[in-house]
């Protein structure tokens, strides 16, 4: 009996072919929206986090104030004497870069470029996990002198070099001229858009003296010597720096002590919220593909009501007819589910390419989507069949 | 065959609606069909005609009465049981053909013995036979849109006698065929009762046509008003 009515639902879906294609169209929409939305999203995320663990796994940021983000909330900057302690008294911390900034425009012969101006020290370049493409780094004596000495950026380099090479050029910043001595490694745009490679790092002291005028350091990146340490050390941290700050017994911090897991943390929460936005949004759309199957199989109703009548006349029993619908709504809803499948991987694999994201295969969402197709394909394709079929024979074949 | 009728029914009657809006259809109809036998049943519009021949076709049920088909009470089986007596021992043919639109007539004529469970030699075979009986042989791959009136029906008479069923019911089968084409039809259904002995059931309201039955029943406001043998003396 199977086969049989295998055979008579492939029939039926052939003879329907523009009602057959609508349906599946309004499935492979749905479906494929959905995932694809979905998909980007997940790679949006995962490029965020990713971009996080770029910045070192081990990686602690002190700054004053308790919000997150800039400005300090009118509590006092931290001094280079706060980082020197962290250096000195903290023996797992690695790698100690206070920095200071400032935007700034750069200008090299007839080309200019608006940027930032990074002041730190060496360790800014590790605990950052940059590399030198060329040049070199600080020496001490720059570093205690405040030299005006600059490693530029990419960014910076393509827009005020062009192909040349920058390494020993003179640059000015503001009113004071500053030697190229190092080009860094591009690492590309970050996971919220911003381009990491649009800056020059200069000796701390230079960027105080000659840029801020302040002896203030917005913030101090510490490098835990492992994964391990991590809490200890942003524990220890936070006790130096509230003995150094005179911070009371029953006083809050006035300063944060972030390590990068709670950074990313932060930053993929948000992304799952648009991943949810992107696939709330997509899943109206396959509601929307939804309701157009819902009016193809009623407008179809009239002559599929006589059709059930001529098969029960000719001898069909009721669960035949049932059984023929069913099969035909699961192979139509397949059909388009599986074309929206391979629909959304291509778009997601073309899109994510060009986003710069990766692509990540959610089997999760890809069942859901199939599955919710399948639903309606089923519930819209069957339940019509199902009245149809209960009629009497002879009232289904006078249907009009 | 015992030698029961194949047809019995007695005190049939059905109606339509409920309380006051109830319409009796029939009212209370006594009739014995032999095997083999030509039936026209002739009556106004409206006079129960077509309820009879739903009712005879398994198609309807009675709401009063008894219907006994080869012995077997049908007012008394389940709608699956009334669906697999159709499917084996009846064949039907309507005023609008009802075939399968967009479906060649080979398809068509198959599909009663895709429902018997028949092998797809064994349908292709007998369906092609059954197109060859009609006249339309070379017109297997034809949909119904692209065939004539004439033909259409041809397609439904072949998908009705393509299980060998007991009965042929035709439902005013020339209701929307000119004149010549109604004589070939006709030509065709006496020749099966004639030449394969299937019982012919048929509604008409056309004389012409129950001219070609060895039997005419008269239907009058739900009762049977005359029931004479053609040829013999009215």
């Amino acid at each position: 009996m199977f086969w049989n009515t295998l055979l008579l639902s492939i029939r039926a879906i052939r003879r329907n072919l523009m009602r057959s294609f609508l349906t599946i169209l309004g499935i492979v929409i749905g479906v494929a929206a959905v995932i694809t939305m979905v998909t980007l999203g997940n790679g949006a995320t995962k490029s965020v986090s990713d971009q996080i663990s770029s910045m070192g796994s081990n990686i602690l940021i002190v700054a004053p104030g308790q919000r997150f983000g800039p400005g300090s909330g009118g509590a006092p900057s931290f001094k280079l004497a706060d980082a020197e302690a962290i250096e000195n008294q903290i023996y797992n911390a690695k790698w100690v870069a206070p920095t200071t900034s400032k935007s700034a425009t750069a200008v090299y012969q007839a080309n200019n470029w608006s940027t930032v101006v990074y002041g730190s020290n060496n360790d800014y370049f590790p605990a950052g996990n940059w590399e030198l493409a060329d040049g070199r780094d600080f020496s001490d004596s720059e570093q205690r002198s405040g030299k005006a000495v600059c490693v530029i950026g990419e960014t910076v380099r393509e827009n005020l070099f062009g192909t040349a090479s920058p390494i020993g050029s003179q640059i000015r910043i503001k009113q004071f001229s500053c030697e190229v001595i190092g080009l860094l490694e591009a690492k590309g745009q970050s996971a919220m858009g911003h381009d990491q490679d649009d800056m020059v790092v200069m000796p701390l002291r230079t960027v105080q003296r000659r840029l801020t005028g302040s002896q203030d350091i917005s913030r101090i990146t510490v490098s835990a010597r492992d994964t391990n340490s991590i809490s200890s050390v942003k524990k220890k941290i936070e006790l130096l720096m509230r003995e150094r700050r005179n911070i009371g017994e029953n006083e809050d911090d006035d300063f944060r002590v972030m390590d990068t897991r709670q950074i990313a943390d932060t930053l993929t929460s948000t992304t799952r919220i648009l991943t949810l936005l992107l696939g709330a949004v997509a899943a109206v759309s396959l509601l929307v593909g939804g309701i157009g199957i819902m009016n193809i199989m009623l407008v179809s109703v009239t002559e599929r009501t006589r059709e059930i009548g001529i098969r029960l006349a000719i001898g069909a029993l009721e669960r035949e007819v049932l059984l023929q619908f069913l099969i035909e709504a699961v192979v139509l809803s397949s059909i388009g589910g599986i074309i929206g499948l391979i629909l959304a991987t291509t778009a997601s694999l073309v899109l994510s390419g060009i986003m710069n994201i990766p692509y990540i295969f959610d089997p999760g969402i890809n069942l859901l989507a199939f599955l919710f197709s399948a639903a309606i394909g089923v519930i819209f394709g069957f339940f019509p069949a199902r009245r149809a079929a209960g009629l009497n024979p002879i009232d289904a074949l006078r249907h009009e | 065959m015992s030698t029961a009728p194949l047809i019995r029914l007695n005190a049939l009657t059905k109606a339509y609606g409920r309380g006051q809006a109830t319409f009796q259809a029939l009212k209370g109809v006594d009739l014995t069909i032999d095997s083999g036998d030509f039936v026209a049943i002739m009556g106004p519009s409206g006079s129960g005609k077509s309820t009879m021949m739903n009712i005879l076709g398994c198609l309807d049920t009675p709401t009063g009465g008894s219907y006994e088909f080869r012995g077997v009470h049908i007012e008394d089986v389940s709608r699956n049981q009334r669906a697999l007596l159709r499917r084996h021992y009846l064949g039907f043919v309507f005023q609008g053909f009802n075939l399968l639109a967009r479906t060649t007539a080979l398809e068509n004529v198959e599909l009663p013995l895709i429902y018997r469970g028949e092998s797809a030699v064994v349908r292709q075979q007998r369906a092609r036979a059954a197109l060859a009986q009609v006249g339309l042989k070379g017109w297997e791959d034809h949909t119904p849109g692209e065939l004539s009136g004439g033909q259409q029906q041809r397609v439904a008479i072949a998908r009705a006698i393509v299980s060998d069923p007991e009965i042929l019911l035709a439902d005013e089968p020339t209701g929307n065929l000119d004149t010549s084409t109604s004589a070939e039809i006709m030509e065709l259904i006496t020749n099966l009762n004639r030449e394969r002995g299937i019982t012919v059931l048929m509604v008409t309201h056309e004389p012409e046509m129950a001219e070609y039955a060895k039997r005419v029943v008269r239907i009058v406001d739900g009762v049977i008003a005359s029931d004479q043998r053609n040829g013999e003396a009215a």
